[in-house]
This record gives C-alpha cells, structure tokens and sequence, in this order.
C-alpha cells in the first residue's frame, strides 16, 4: 500500500460529499416535479412525449398501477431488445457483418439489461452490431436506471406523505429523470471521455501493420456513448469483452476515476433527496454515513490484499502487489477501489478481472454483493434496498427497548416489516440455491474456468451477480451456456422486481398512514448510535447467511494461496 | 388490476418507442457529430499514421518479440493482443496454469526479481504500457541488439516516463509503442 493509494481513496471520497448535496438538490427538483434550468430547452419535449404517449403527468398513481406500468414499461424495452439481437445480421450497422444472436443468449442479454444487471455472457466486440449496442442496449442503460430512481422516488413519497394513497406518476418520473438527470450527464461525460480517446464512430474496426509488420486488427464503435450512461446509470455493461480494462472504454487514470465517481454520484446524491424529501437532510446524512462506513472498510481490505499480492507468484520471483488481470495505468490502487465501488454500487463495469483477484481481495466485491448493493448501492436500488434494512433496524430497536418502531415520522408495523423480510430473503435464497445446484449438476460444474475452491467462486459469483443485479463476474466461468445463460436470466429477473414490487408495496402502505411527531421515547435516526445499529443490521442480517458458501470458496481459496497449495 | 394493464399498454409502447429513438440514436449520432467534429483523431481510435499507413493505436498494445523492441506484458486477448478479443486470463490466485506459465515467463526473462507486470497478463489483454521498472529491465537487451549505449535506451525511458496524475491519481507508466518507435528513430521528442 502506498500514501498515494489512500489518497486516491480518500480524495474519492471527499468529491462524493462535496457532490452528495448539490446532486440530492438536483434530484428532489424533479422528485418534486419542480421546474429546472433545464426546462426551456428540453420541457417542450418533455411534453411532446407525454402528449404522445396519452400521459397525464398531473393524474398520480397508487402503487398497484405504479408498479403495473413499470413492469409493462420494462417488459416493453425487453422484448425490443430481443428482436434487434435476433434480427441484427439483417438490419443496418453492423458493419463487421455479425451473425443474429443466439435465442438463450438473447434472452440473457434482454433480461440482463433490462434488470439494470448488465451481466454479459458474451463478448462485446465480437457479437454485437453497433445498431444493437446502441438501441439494444445503450436504451436500456438510460431506462434501467431511470426506473431504479423513478422507484426510490416513490418510496420516498410514501415515507414523506400523509395518509395519502398515491405515490407519484410513473411515466412522469422516468421522462423527468431521463431528460433532466440522464441525459445531460451522459452528454457531457461522454464528451470528456471522447476527448480522452474514448472512439465514438460507426466504423466497425480498422486494420493496423503493426511495428513488427504483423497484421491487427482493432475493433471500435460508437463507445463512448454507451460507455458514459454505462457508469452514471450503474449499468456496467461494457463494449468490449474487457469492459472498463479495454484501454478504449477506460483511457487513463483520470478517466478511471471520473469512473468510479460517476458510478457513485446519482446514489450518493439520492440519499440527500431521500433527506430533503423526508424534511430533514440529516436522516440522508446518517444513511449515506452507514453506507460510506462499509464502503470504507471493504475498500481497504481489497487494497490490502491486493497491494500484499500473491504468495505463489512471490515464490516464483514475482514481488509485490497482485497485477494479474490489472491494467498498469491503473495500477493496484485504481483497481482495487473500482472493484470495491462497482460492487457496492449495483455497476459490474470492471477495470480489472476479479477473477484474478487474490482470494480474500476478490471475496470483498462478492460480500458486497451479497449485501444487496446497499453500500452505496446502484441509482435508486441503493437507496430503496437500504430503506428497507432501515426499516429492520427500528424494528430490531423497537424490541429492544419494547415500543413500537416508527421511522421519520411513520409508524413501522407488522405489514412493513413481513414485506422488508421477504424483499431482503430473495437474495440469499435464490443465490445459495442456484449455486448449489450448479455446484452438484453437470451442466452447472461444466462452466468454471478455475479448479479447487476458486471454480465454486466463480459459480457463487456468477449467481450473486445476477441476483443482486450488479453484472461483474469471475469472467473464467463459461456463461454462455443454455444452462446459466437460462438460469442466470432468471435469477436476475427474480433479483430486480421481486425486490421491486414488496418495497413499493412499502410505499403505498406508509403513505397511507398518519405522520406521527417524534416523542421523547422515540428512537433517533440520525446520531452514531443509529448510524453503528444500521451497520450491525446490514452485516448481520444481509451478509450472515453467506458465510458458509464464502469459507467453501473464497476463505478456503486464502488458506490454499497461503499454503502455495495449487489447483 | 386489469384497468392498470390497459392504461399502461399505449404509455408503454410510446414512451419506449421515443426513449429508443431518442436514446438509442439520437443521443449517439449526436455524439458522433461532437467527436468527428472536435476530437477526430481521439474519435477514430487514436490511431498512429506513418507515411500513410496506419501502424496502430496509441492506446492499444501490440506484440513485440524481437531482442531490439520493448516487449510489453503478457497477453490473453486472442492469440495475444488481438484487437478484436480483449480478455484477461481469468485465472485464479492458486491457479495451476497461472503458475506454470508465471514459471515459464520468468525462466525467460532471464534470473532475479522480474518486475511483476511482466510477468502478469494485463486485465484488457491489450495493455499498452508497462511500469519504467519493466522498461529498465529490457534495457541491456536492447542496447546488446541494436549496439548501442544502454544510456541512450535509458533517456528515451525517461523522456516517455508518464507520471501518475497530480501525483497520486494512477502509476507511472511508459507506452511500449511510443518507446518502440523512438527506437527506431520514428519519433522524436
């Protein structure tokens, strides 16, 4: 580990406070449907598409209908998806004359993208066209994460109102959040990133002689706009097979850290909104303080590991830190904290291959994972996901101290809580039990690269990716198989909206009850007390029930490195 | 419910159909347009011309194997650096194969500590640097190829020696490629 390795990470971390506010401002004026700068350039088109889509931005929802729309809005772009990937050798830009795409990897892909996983069970740059990575895909980085915040939206409205039974407009949210939020942002980091050299053409590869006077070919595309709403909308689904390793997507280390930070900023700034909507910022200020606590904690033991490197290689006469599967530009600090901040966050971008990772480094981004992406967590999932520990823990207070648990101002109750549970149960369930099937069957054990312990992590990775929808992998695992193609699709399915729809169920219940003033008996939270409660819950409840698959995979891989014991 | 589906059938349709238009071409022809315009040599993918022919790219590695060339890292893309299948090796840390080929790189490099990424596949397989270390590392080979004083192949080092950002953003690097060319007299300061 090196002083300027921690100053990267605190430096990071710095920005993101200083940026938390000005972003929770930004996002709670289109929370509140208010008017922005950006109202006389793209209102009119604003209302153009809601007049074109028969939208009345004005006629709120309940959560029924909200949830409804967004299913069929999402079902909608799926099926999209599909076609184009099915179709692509017969429609225009694809210059490199791809052939369609296979129907299991096509559901995969459509599904992938449509969960804001961005799982790629393929290889970028030699399957799909540039018409596909641009509508097929591209869309779904913008719509996927308008839905995730359009969603947190709506849980904050039924924290912030009063017996009421509507939570917002569904179609009004993710238009405002596209053009006002996503947009914009993707229009200016895609700038700076081609300035950086990031290509944006519709040429599909040139031919190099190289020095030596061998022929390479070198493939491009329009990158760089897929490549900025990739990182802002916590997408992480890359152009090329190396995702943000490829020197293309990821030129430089100034690149890479506006990266991480794009990655982060919309999260980290939804907290603030969750604050102001709620109608005090400090509550914001406490989540987004448990969050960054984690985060910090994850974030060093990556560095660490990393930074102390491999045993073996050691051995070998190999010194210092781990750079299999590193970029050198990046270098060991730069990789460490992208794989921390893309797993706490719902991204899966990589600029290094986890699967290379030394055992206990590669283990943090799989706890992050398991954790349901809450430290930090991806556009509006983060948020939403850590509500519902927040909801847990004045539970858990509630019984210590024997009063009923009420949180900002509403009372938590039976109806709350079961639906928390069964949001927060998904996870484990479906991740420990798609890994195990795949550990004992044979279509399951045919697809890890690695042998020994490292191979069950690369298959418990694999579902934990899926299910948490974040979409980096142990990428020596063979996906592109009917067997995980098939059921990875529906582990990430399963892993969005059957979180999606208990939360919102949350919301139109709390926004029917009554505000409920804070007492002298009632538990704060906001103070260290809560922040340290917070903490406990999310470890104990969230990571707890993996500890045994992660002593079969990643500890057992640790005691093997150390011992030089090899597979 | 059924009243929640049939409201939402011609919303769905629509806002999708305009979000693919506007997002899925608009949004990247417009793009297009603002990098063909403003950065076209960053656009196109950086590319290196020598008297008309394009030689590669500035952010891609390419293979070197020759005594008289900087050798950049070991590659997984492809058949190694192959521009059209980025890859890292994906092998884990108590990899068999990792160490088998880790053995073999060394006892190729020649004895002593090799600094470590050149000896690691790069995540991108298509790496274009090195660290200085690895650089310096190769310079009595290329000096012995080319009969030349090692000094000289150590100042080309330094003057393409990029450090981290402000410091602390990144590591010091060197672009095998730019190195390679400066060798040949391609490329002056």
């Amino acid at each position: 580990m090196s002083l300027a390795g921690w100053a990267l990470i605190l430096v990071f971390i710095a920005i993101l406070l200083l940026l938390a506010k000005p972003m929770g401002a930004w996002m709670f004026a289109l929370y509140e449907g208010r008017r922005t700068p950006l109202h006389p350039l793209l209102g009119p088109v604003e209302t153009g598409f809601y007049r074109l889509s028969g939208v009345d931005p004005a006629a709120e929802q309940d959560w029924r209908r909200y949830a409804v729309h967004m299913i069929l809005f999402n079902l909608g772009l799926l099926l999209l998806t599909y076609l184009i990937l099915r179709t692509q050798a017969w429609l225009p830009f694809n210059p490199r004359g791809l052939p369609n795409v296979a129907p299991d990897l096509a559901f995969n892909t459509a599904v992938s993208f449509t969960t804001n996983t961005n799982w790629q069970s393929y290889a970028g740059e030699a399957t799909m066209s540039q018409l596909s990575q641009m509508v097929a895909l591209t869309v779904h980085n913008f719509t996927s994460a308008a839905t995730g915040i359009a969603l947190a939206f709506a849980l904050f409205r039924g924290f912030a109102r009063r017996e009421a039974a509507i939570i917002g407009n569904f179609w009004a949210d993710v238009t405002r959040i596209t053009l006002y939020l996503l947009l914009p942002l993707s229009v200016l980091f895609a700038v700076f990133l081609i300035a950086n050299g990031v290509p944006q053409t519709l040429a599909g590869s040139v031919d190099a002689t190289t020095v030596e006077g061998a022929r390479q070919s070198i493939a491009l595309g329009p990158v760089a706009s897929q490549e900025a709403i990739k990182l802002l909308g916590t997408n992480g689904g890359g152009f090329f097979n190396a995702n943000s390793a490829h020197p293309f997507e990821n030129p430089n280390a100034l690149t890479n850290l506006f990266q991480m930070l794009s990655i982060f900023l919309i999260a980290v700034g939804l907290t603030w909104t969750f604050g102001k909507a709620v109608g005090n910022p400090r509550q914001g200020w406490a989540i987004l303080a448990a969050m960054l606590i984690l985060f910090l904690v994850g974030t060093s033991v990556v560095y660490w590991q990393e930074a102390a490197g491999n045993p073996v290689l050691h051995g070998l006469g190999i010194p210092g830190g781990n750079m299999e599967g590193k970029e050198v530009r990046f270098g060991i600090a730069g990789s460490a904290l992208y794989a921390a901040v893309t797993t706490a966050a719902s991204c899966g971008a990589v600029n290094a291959m986890h699967d290379s990772f030394t055992a206990l480094g590669g283990m943090v981004p799989l706890i992050n994972m398991q954790l349901g992406e809450v430290v930090v967590g991806g556009v509006g999932a983060g948020v939403y996901g850590f509500l519902l520990f927040a909801i847990l823990a004045v539970f858990v207070a509630g019984l210590m101290v024997g009063r009923s648990p009420e949180y900002v101002g509403k009372k938590i109750e039976a109806r709350e809580v079961k639906l928390a549970v069964l949001a927060i149960a998904v996870l484990p369930l479906v991740i420990l039990g798609f890994t195990a099937l795949s550990a004992v069957l044979p279509a399951g054990l045919a697809g890890p690269l690695n042998k020994g312990p490292h191979g069950f992590s690369e298959i418990l990775y694999a579902f934990t990716s899926g299910v948490a929808n974040n979409g980096s992998a142990f990428a020596g695992l063979t996906a592109a198989t009917p067997w995980y193609d098939g059921l990875l699709g529906v582990a990430m399915w399963i892993g969005r909206f059957f979180v999606i729809i208990p939360m919102l169920a949350i919301a139109g219940s709390l926004a029917a009850k009554k505000y409920v003033p804070a007492g002298a008996g009632s538990f704060p939270t906001t103070g260290p007390l809560w922040i340290g409660l917070l903490v406990g819950i999310v470890l104990i409840v969230g990571g707890l029930t993996f500890l045994p698959s992660l002593a079969l995979g990643p500890i057992a891989d640790h005691l093997a490195m150390i011992r030089g014991q090899l597979f | 419910m059924k009243q929640d589906i049939l409201t939402g059938l011609r919303p769905a349709l629509m806002t999708g159909l305009l979000f693919a238009l506007l997002l899925g071409l608009a949004y990247p022809f417009a793009l297009l347009g603002v990098g063909q315009a403003i950065f076209p040599h960053q656009a196109n993918g950086s590319l290196v011309v020598e008297r008309g022919r394009i030689v590669g790219s500035e952010l891609i590695g390419q293979a070197f194997a020759a005594d008289r060339y900087f050798h950049g890292r070991p590659s997984a893309a492809g058949k190694g650096y192959d521009g059209l299948a980025s890859s890292g090796s994906n092998l884990g840390p108590t990899s068999r194969v990792l160490a088998d080929r880790v053995k073999a790189d060394v006892a190729a490099l020649g004895t002593g500590q090799v600094p470590a990424d050149l000896a690691t596949a790069s995540g991108s397989g298509l790496d274009p640097d090195i660290s200085p270390a690895a650089a310096d590392w190769q310079v009595d080979r290329i000096a012995k190829a080319r009969g030349i004083e090692p000094a000289a192949v150590r100042r080309i080092i330094a003057s393409e020696t990029r450090g981290p950002v402000l410091g602390f953003i990144g590591d010091a690097r060197v672009n095998v490629l730019a190195l390679n060319r400066r060798l040949d007299g391609q490329r002056s300061d």
